[in-house]
């Protein structure tokens, strides 16, 4: 853990966001207190929600939060259009529905509706791929909110640059709405290799490998030296079971989002107690087992390669 | 050298690990009954309570527990942890149970949502007595301490750490920065020399 802290200073020493605190004064939307309440999160399941019945069902379930939107991404590809923040009504509700963390997504690059969010009191904003972008060029400066951001990655250097943004959680992107984990399997592989080819490079390697990755030298550097993300790494992207969910904490993620897979299926609140069981048993395939009997439909489910490229949200975000 | 084991159902399990070591003992993550048993103390970490309490309850862990702390395992919990060492909550999801052992009242999310999360220097009669950084992540307080509970420390008139014999409780998250007083007392509590 001070291997963990040190590096924090490094990287963010010297600003408002990273240094000691004073004595007596509470300072808030510091990396510690928003890479921590991610900490928090580990070995957790997020759900998305669009109602407050949804959200029950979901704490009901054991979640570890929920993400309220409007759609979920199965429903946006079905349906088309532009998608962007939910109504904050309907995330009021969500938020007076459960006491457990609530989430809820911006565009990319739209810090105006991120504002709205932090304006309303979500627990954390996912600065999302399956919304339609807003900016073509730029992700939100997330240091300058109090609420921490979590964003998608698909490999090292894309989940870096969001670190350097100010992201204080990383999750892989996965193809949302698809019920399909192959991508999330991709973004999850990437992003172990990237960071151990970075952990066996000698220190003069890196500086060129902070070019090859486009990703801050600090950050490169932080990563090589404790050989993990400095922040949590989550997974998302088509998990629909909990075999899906056992398998991607087995590659390495810290925890799981299910989107559209639990309340796209047959009997949700069992789906979603059972994929919650899995995930903290992820290495106990007897659990696993148990688990996945009589779990009814599981989403239908996209194969990626009939998606058209315009559908691909993984590749939304730079 | 002494065992702890670190709950790990859900929450910041690899933090509490590390930091047990750097304050001297054995820690490993512990989420079967047997392996709990053969602890000699128990940490629950941070994370989402009520999770802990819906799996606790589902994989048979709730009411063990219960008896191995009621029997005298040490314990140890921040955040999430405090409230699961609750005998009374507050503001809990509907039916909402602990493994209690603390004879406290615990407000849930009492400081607050994520945006009210904080850190501060706190004072703290553990060790030295030297200022504690304390970081609060929608975290509950004490309300309400009953006889037997010696409060460690308050931040702004609220209860934030707590010990009743082998059980202390904080309301922050001592696993997240470097100062390690609060794990060596609880290692110190292990060990039956404090």
């Amino acid at each position: 853990m001070s291997a963990d802290n040190d590096a924090m200073a490094m990287t963010h020493g010297g600003t408002a966001q990273g240094g000691t605190a004073q004595e007596g004064t509470a300072r808030t939307g510091t990396a510690r207190v928003k890479r921590g309440m991610a900490e928090m999160l580990k070995g957790g399941v997020i759900m998305d929600v669009v109602t407050p019945e949804q959200a029950k069902i979901a704490e009901d379930a054991g979640a570890v939060a929920v993400m309220a939107l409007e759609r979920v991404p199965a429903d946006i590809r079905a349906q088309g259009g532009v998608a962007r923040m939910s109504d904050p009504d309907m995330i009021d509700s969500i938020i007076g529905a459960v006491s457990i963390p609530v989430m809820a997504k911006c565009r990319i690059g739209h810090f105006a509706e991120a504002q709205v969010l932090q304006a309303i009191g979500v627990d954390y904003i996912d600065e999302s791929e399956v919304l339609t972008p807003a900016d073509e060029a730029h992700h939100v400066d997330k240091w300058a909110f109090t609420v921490p951001f979590v964003c998608g990655a698909t490999n090292l250097g894309e989940a870096l640059r969001r670190i350097a943004e100010g992201a204080a959680m990383i999750r892989s992107k996965g193809e949302a709405g698809t019920g399909n984990v192959v991508e999330a399997t991709r973004h999850m592989r990437s992003l172990a290799q990237g960071i151990r080819r970075l952990a066996g490079l000698p220190p003069e390697e890196l500086f060129t490998a902070a070019k090859e990755l486009q990703a801050p030298y600090d950050l490169v550097a932080e990563v090589a030296r404790a050989g993990k993300l400095p922040v949590v790494l989550f997974t998302a992207g088509g998990i629909a079971t909990p075999a899906d969910a056992a398998m991607m904490m087995q590659l390495g993620a810290e925890g799981v989002f299910v989107g559209s897979g639990i309340f796209k299926s047959g009997d949700p609140a069992r789906r979603a107690a059972a994929i919650v069981k899995a995930t903290t048993f992820h290495d106990d395939p007897d659990v696993v087992a148990k688990v996945s009997r009589g779990l009814g439909e599981a989403m239908v489910g996209i194969n990626i390669d009939t998606l058209p490229d315009s559908q691909h949200y993984a590749g939304r975000g730079w | 050298m002494p065992v702890i084991g670190v709950l790990a159902l859900q929450g910041n399990v690899r933090e509490h690990v590390q930091a047990l070591e750097a304050a001297g003992a054995t820690a490993r993550p512990v989420r079967r009954l047997p392996e709990i048993e053969a602890a000699d103390g128990l940490v629950i970490p941070g994370g989402e309570s009520t999770t802990l309490w819906r799996l606790a309850d589902a994989f048979e862990l709730l009411d063990p527990i219960r008896k191995l702390i009621a029997g005298g395992m040490p314990a140890f919990g921040s955040c999430a942890g405090m409230i699961m060492l609750a005998d009374r909550l507050l503001d809990g999801a509907g039916g909402q149970r602990t493994f209690g052992g603390i004879d406290m009242t615990v407000r849930r999310n009492a400081f607050g949502r994520q945006v009210d999360s904080f850190e501060r220097q706190v004072t703290l009669d553990v060790g030295s007595g030297e200022p504690f950084p304390a970081v609060f992540i929608r975290a509950p307080w004490v309300e309400q301490a009953g006889p037997g509970v010696v409060v460690l420390g308050t931040d702004g008139g609220r209860i934030i750490a707590v010990r009743q014999c082998a059980l202390l409780a904080t309301a922050f998250h001592p696993e997240l920065t470097p100062d390690r007083r609060v794990h060596e007392l609880f290692v110190s509590i292990v060990k039956g020399t404090s």
